[in-house]
């Protein structure tokens, strides 16, 4: 009942990179397809990203003392510096990853890693 | 009575978690190309709510359902424990798309891939304990 509609207004830009990377699904899925469905865990690269994933979330959420909804939404909320600085981290995490520009960077090639 | 109350405020914040598409790994790959403003008001709305609510809790000095006084004590200072910590955190987050209470929201979707994810977040627990004396913190 609550999950019925998965159409989700992704911003188109966003999109059209996407499908450059083979995840047709953008906007039309909750998550893509190509990392998510029981299909694609045939493959082993699947598992390889789910479980650097987990591994990274794992360890860097005990290393920094706090998740992201402890250290940003908690953290932030009752002004505390250190918290600030996770965020900080966080996004300089998430930026090394899925940087600047859509062709050149640590998540895409991941991405395409999985697709060919 | 307090699994209860425990138990209604884990499912309303998963649910919230789900409907706002935080949850979402397209969300989160849109919010780190920084093309969206999406999850940043989400997140930003969320703060200014908690310290409007922390304000009160601290004003009337409110009680947990523990019954003492809700305190929050600092947290201890440091800066290569959080940035280099968060930055991990970082990496995982925008890879798998979610982060904790995601992970268990998409499991309660039906995606059972995701189990995998929250596995290997346990085992990353458990090195961050094996290596934690060799971290600089």
């Amino acid at each position: 009942m609550l999950s019925r509609d998965q159409n989700l207004p992704i911003e188109k830009e966003v999109v059209i990179g996407l499908e450059k990377l083979g995840f047709t699904d953008a906007g039309s899925a909750y998550l893509p397809e190509k990392l998510y469905s029981i299909k694609s865990l045939l493959t082993l690269k699947t598992w390889l990203i789910l479980i650097a994933a987990g591994l990274l979330i794992g360890f860097g959420t005990r290393y920094a003392g706090g998740c992201t909804s402890g250290h940003a939404i908690s953290g932030l909320s009752a002004l505390q510096l250190p918290s600030l600085l996770a965020v900080i981290g966080f996004f300089a995490g998430g930026l090394i990853m899925g940087s600047f520009s859509i062709s050149s960077n640590f998540l895409n090639l991941c991405v395409q890693f999985i697709y060919y | 009575m307090r699994s209860i109350y425990l138990l209604l405020i884990g499912i309303f914040f998963v649910i919230v978690l789900f409907k706002s598409e935080v949850a979402s790994w397209f969300r989160i790959y849109e919010m780190f190309q920084f093309k969206s403003f999406h999850m940043y008001s989400i997140i930003g709305s969320a703060v200014v709510l908690g310290i409007i609510a922390i304000q009160f809790i601290k004003k009337l000095k409110l009680k947990s359902f523990y019954g003492a006084t809700i305190t929050i004590d600092p947290k201890e200072k440091s800066y290569s424990r959080y940035l280099l910590g968060g930055m991990l955190l970082g990496l995982g987050w925008d890879l798998a798309g979610a982060c904790q209470g995601p992970m268990f929201t998409l499991l309660g979707a039906g995606f059972f891939s995701i189990l995998i994810v929250i596995f290997s977040a346990m085992l990353g627990t458990y090195l961050y304990g094996r290596v934690k004396d060799y971290l600089p913190h």
